[in-house]
């Protein structure tokens, strides 16, 4: 049996930088993970019903816009009514610091911040996902 | 019944997606209920569509899974991309050009890497047809890697095939070369609102006047996926096909193709598993292949060796 990684890389909302989502798909993919990247301006409703039709391990949120916590509040409550208790959740762009922990409360795994190297996200991700 | 097969013919998203991963992982515990959706299946048409990088595959796709929810179909798409033969990863990216399909509750998609496997599919995609088959899918959309010369195996497998061409794409030659011709079904000249697309169409006619291989005529349909302009002409001359196969008893003909395809498939694949899951074969395997490096044997002999070895 050969299991892949599967992740699935999302930008919400309205927010059209896409640079470092990209960047991030290409290293997950360089360490050999199947990565689906959906495009931008996905609604939370989007990205849960993709996430399992793709049967993701692993859903990454990119946000430059400052709506972090909507959207993670919508998807985290949209996953729980799916029962996607399986999946691991990640964020990463413009974050403050001080949302982390109410972020990590409404059931997100981690967050990584502009200059994170994106190798710690891989070794994160490899070490983390839910069997 | 498993529980998982009869979740699958109920259309459970979550079941379909996980069956799905079983069997893109090889994974031993999907082979059951792969056995026991098999007479569930035979209802979809399977609809392969082929062309070059670029050439609007996932735009046109995305153009008819909405026609087709209009008429009420359901539509199961896969959606195949390249991994990386370095790192064996994949990047699958065409779901971008069909956002607003996922929360369309008739419209199942599917993306996968080729993991390894040439000829512009991915070895899992019987199972993964059969499944969505199984799950009641009307319609199903299988998109191949963008192709370049001889990636038609999808020809196989499908009941109608589209090639995709597109304005401009250079001389006619490099399209008999790529075999392209012969499994098309039905041609689209894609982006057709650009200069260059009569002077396609031409060309496809002039080169299906020197191979033309049947009684039925190979259309050649005009769309613009960026301007809805030809779809529902496409969706048309698919439904004659699919009448022309049932009428012709071409289809039973494609059915068995696909299916005697798919079994030697199988076999190859399950064949190479239990020579790498048998510890002392693969010992052997080690062993003849020194002494092949050494000169002591060839390989020939050493081949004749295992099969014999296996056969017993």
């Amino acid at each position: 049996m050969e299991k892949k990684i599967r992740v699935l890389v999302a930008k919400p909302g309205l927010d059209g930088h896409d640079r470092g989502a990209k960047v991030v798909c290409r290293a997950l993919r360089d360490a050999g993970m199947e990565v689906i990247y959906t495009g931008l301006h996905q609604t939370a409703e989007q990205i849960v019903n993709t996430a399992l039709q793709e049967d993701v391990d692993v859903i990454g949120l990119s946000l430059l816009s400052g709506a972090h916590m909507t959207f993670f509040t919508d998807i985290s409550h949209l996953m729980k009514k799916k029962k996607m208790t399986d999946v691991l959740v990640v964020g990463g762009g413009i974050i403050p610091e001080e949302d982390v922990p109410r972020l990590k409360k409404i059931g997100v795994n981690a967050v990584f911040g502009p200059g994170t190297p994106v190798n710690d996200i891989v070794r994160y991700i490899r070490e983390n996902v839910k069997e | 019944m498993s529980m998982l097969a009869s979740q699958v013919i109920k259309g459970d998203i979550r079941s379909i997606a996980r069956l799905i991963s079983l069997v893109e992982n090889n994974d031993s515990t999907a082979i059951d209920p792969m056995k026991e959706l098999h007479r569930f299946t035979g209802k979809a048409h399977v609809i392969g569509v082929t062309g070059v990088m670029g050439s609007g595959k996932s735009s046109l796709i995305y153009e008819l899974a909405k026609t087709y929810r209009k008429q009420k179909k359901t539509v199961g798409i896969i959606a195949i991309d390249p991994s990386s033969p370095f790192s064996g990863g994949a990047l699958l990216g065409d779901r971008i050009r069909m956002t607003d399909l996922s929360t369309n509750k008739g419209v199942f998609i599917r993306s996968m890497g080729t993991r390894g496997m040439l000829g512009g599919l991915t070895a899992a995609v019987y199972d993964v047809i059969s499944i969505l088959d199984a799950a009641g899918k009307d319609i199903i959309l299988v998109e191949t890697v963008g192709i370049g010369q001889d990636e038609i195996d999808i020809a196989k497998i499908a009941d109608t095939t589209l090639v995709i061409l597109v304005p401009g794409l250079g001389d006619s030659v490099q399209m008999i070369k790529a075999g392209l011709m012969e499994i098309a079904d039905i041609f689209i000249v894609n982006k057709a609102d650009k200069p260059g697309a009569e002077q396609t169409v031409a060309e496809i006619e002039s080169l299906l006047d020197i191979c033309e291989k049947s009684v039925r005529q190979t259309p050649i349909i005009k769309t613009s996926a960026k301007k809805k302009q030809g779809i529902s002409d496409l969706i048309q001359e698919i439904q004659n096909h699919k009448e022309y196969l049932k009428t012709s008893k071409q289809y039973e003909m494609r059915k068995r193709k696909r299916y005697e395809t798919e079994l030697y498939e199988l076999i190859r694949k399950r064949l190479m598993n239990y020579i790498y899951d048998e510890t002392k074969l693969k010992d052997r395997i080690d062993n003849l292949i020194d002494q092949i490096t050494k000169k002591k044997l060839d390989p020939h002999t050493a081949a004749d060796e295992i099969l014999h070895k296996i056969l017993k």
